[in-house]
């Protein structure tokens, strides 16, 4: 029986890509070209994603690695592991691919929105308030990309990320999970 | 009969011990500083209006003027966490460092595993094992809510740990805040002396001597390990600490603890215990308005 993703029964020649295996965490490969595993989001391309969308530096990932458990959940690392391996846990969430949008998770937004530089949305009290509790709300002012934002609002003196919204038709959808939503007070 | 009285030949001042075992906790947060300066989290509770006090030996615990953190600005960041004054000591005489690989025995729902983090600056490798799926659950919750990226979190059965996975074969740093009867909880679940039993202090102190022997065994020589409990029985700690400085290679070291504490005992009942169980601390409710609690520092020999 073969191993689809220690490599054991890899065709030699290396050109099949070997199936997701859904229960363990692989390492994302450098690059698109290093890829071996179906439909596999690279670190490159992860990179690219942040400083695109929300102009995080990529410096900003550096000594952190990549990691995929389930289909298209990608995972971020403080430190290295062996690649695959089969825990219950490694790092946080990051990203969502393996869908025509890549989606930034909450706790992505929450621990490194405050890098972002574009598509950051800064809401008043009221909003901020809406946006916690999970709310939709029309949004007519932002006049920039549709897609996912980062929604900021001003805490302690300083913008602060609260979490990612989806900007469409002149609405901003709350994304924050059902168990993070909160009604807070509007200050 | 109360099981706490058992005890009372231990404490310096009985009135004091089971009035304060009667009191419930005060509401205490840390600062969460992967997400926060200590600074910023004050002045945000400030600016809600919530009112605290800081812990005067460590500037990361604030005492809440009433309960629960949970619907704040600063707490839906991520900024604080609950978790009981008392039990930021393990990892404060754990003292892991940057870069470090350290491991949580026992380490669901997180509390002390995400304060290991933060004081590793986020840097490094904490693994936080637990073997209940649902309370791994609540600890991969809580370290994601907290924004902790340096966490690997396992099952397996700490007494038996396998570091076969992780690629190095000793830790520099363990921790076990053991399972344990619980006796110094009372304050917060009153209710958690109703199931006592003697037997169960000692098939859980068997338990408790296997995965500290583990913890020994899978540290590097002249590295660290803490244990500690949130009960008063000697059967599980300081008899605990005996059994393994008679069967592994360590030895009780002292820490600095900001606490109030005693001395452990080095009898109890028909038992006698190393001398060196002395240098380890027993929290008692009425020292310091907390939980009760034990804690043991030990370095590992060879």
């Amino acid at each position: 029986m073969s191993d689809p993703e220690t490599g054991d029964g890899e065709s030699s020649d290396g050109e099949e890509l070997r199936d997701n295996v859904g229960q363990r965490f692989g390492r994302l490969p450098a690059t698109p070209g290093d890829r071996e595993v179906e439909g596999r989001a690279s670190r490159a391309e992860v990179i690219d994603f942040f400083e695109e969308r929300f102009g995080i530096e990529p410096a900003v990932f550096e000594g952190f690695s990549f990691w995929e458990k389930g289909k298209g959940k990608i995972w971020i690392f403080a430190d290295e592991m062996p690649t695959p391996i089969r825990i219950e846990g490694l790092g946080m969430t990051v990203l969502r691919t393996r869908q025509e949008h890549w989606k930034p998770t909450h706790s992505a937004v929450q621990r490194f929105g405050h890098h972002a530089t574009k598509n950051v949305v800064d809401l008043t009290p009221e909003q901020a308030a809406t946006f916690a509790r999970g709310e939709d709300q029309d949004f007519p002012e932002w006049d920039g990309d549709w897609g996912y934002l980062i929604a900021s609002h001003e805490l302690a003196g300083e913008p602060e990320p609260i979490g990612v919204g989806l900007y469409v038709y002149d609405e901003l959808r709350s994304t924050v999970p059902k168990g993070n939503q909160e009604e807070l007070p509007v200050r | 009969m109360n099981p706490l009285e058992r005890y009372a030949p231990l404490v310096d001042d009985r009135e004091a011990f089971f009035d304060a075992c009667e009191r419930p906790l005060p509401s205490v947060v840390r600062v969460n500083t992967i997400r926060s300066a200590p600074d910023r989290a004050r002045a945000a509770l400030d600016e809600a209006g919530v009112g605290y006090e800081a812990v005067d030996w460590n500037p990361q615990l604030l005492r809440l003027d009433e309960r629960g953190p949970g619907t704040s600005w600063p707490y839906f960041h991520g900024w604080l966490h609950g978790q009981e004054e008392v039990s930021a000591l393990p990892a404060i005489a754990l003292d892991p460092q940057p870069g470090e690989k350290v491991w949580d025995s026992c380490a669901a729902p997180g509390s002390k595993t995400t304060q290991l983090s933060a004081m590793m600056d986020d840097k490094g490798v904490v693994i936080g094992n637990d073997n209940n799926l649902g309370r791994l659950s609540a600890l991969r919750h809580n370290a994601e809510r907290l924004g902790v990226t340096n966490l690997v979190v396992t099952k397996q059965d700490g007494r038996n740990f396998s570091l076969k996975p992780f690629g190095f074969k000793e830790f520099d740093r363990a921790i076990v805040d053991a399972p344990c009867s619980c006796e110094g909880t009372i304050r917060k679940n009153p209710d958690t002396l109703d199931q006592w039993t003697l037997e169960h202090v000692h098939s859980v102190a068997a338990v408790q001597k296997g995965i500290l022997s583990r913890a020994i065994q899978a540290t590097k020589p002249g590295g660290t390990v803490v244990y500690s409990t949130c009960t008063f029985a000697p059967e599980e700690n300081e008899a605990v600490v005996d059994h393994v400085l008679d069967t592994e290679d360590c030895e009780v070291v002292d820490f600095e603890n900001p606490l109030e504490s005693r001395p452990g005992v080095t009898e109890w009942e028909d038992d006698e215990y190393d001398p060196s169980v002395e240098r380890t601390h027993r929290i008692y409710p009425h020292l310091n308005d907390t939980g009760g609690f034990y804690c043991a520092k030990l370095e590992v020999t060879a």
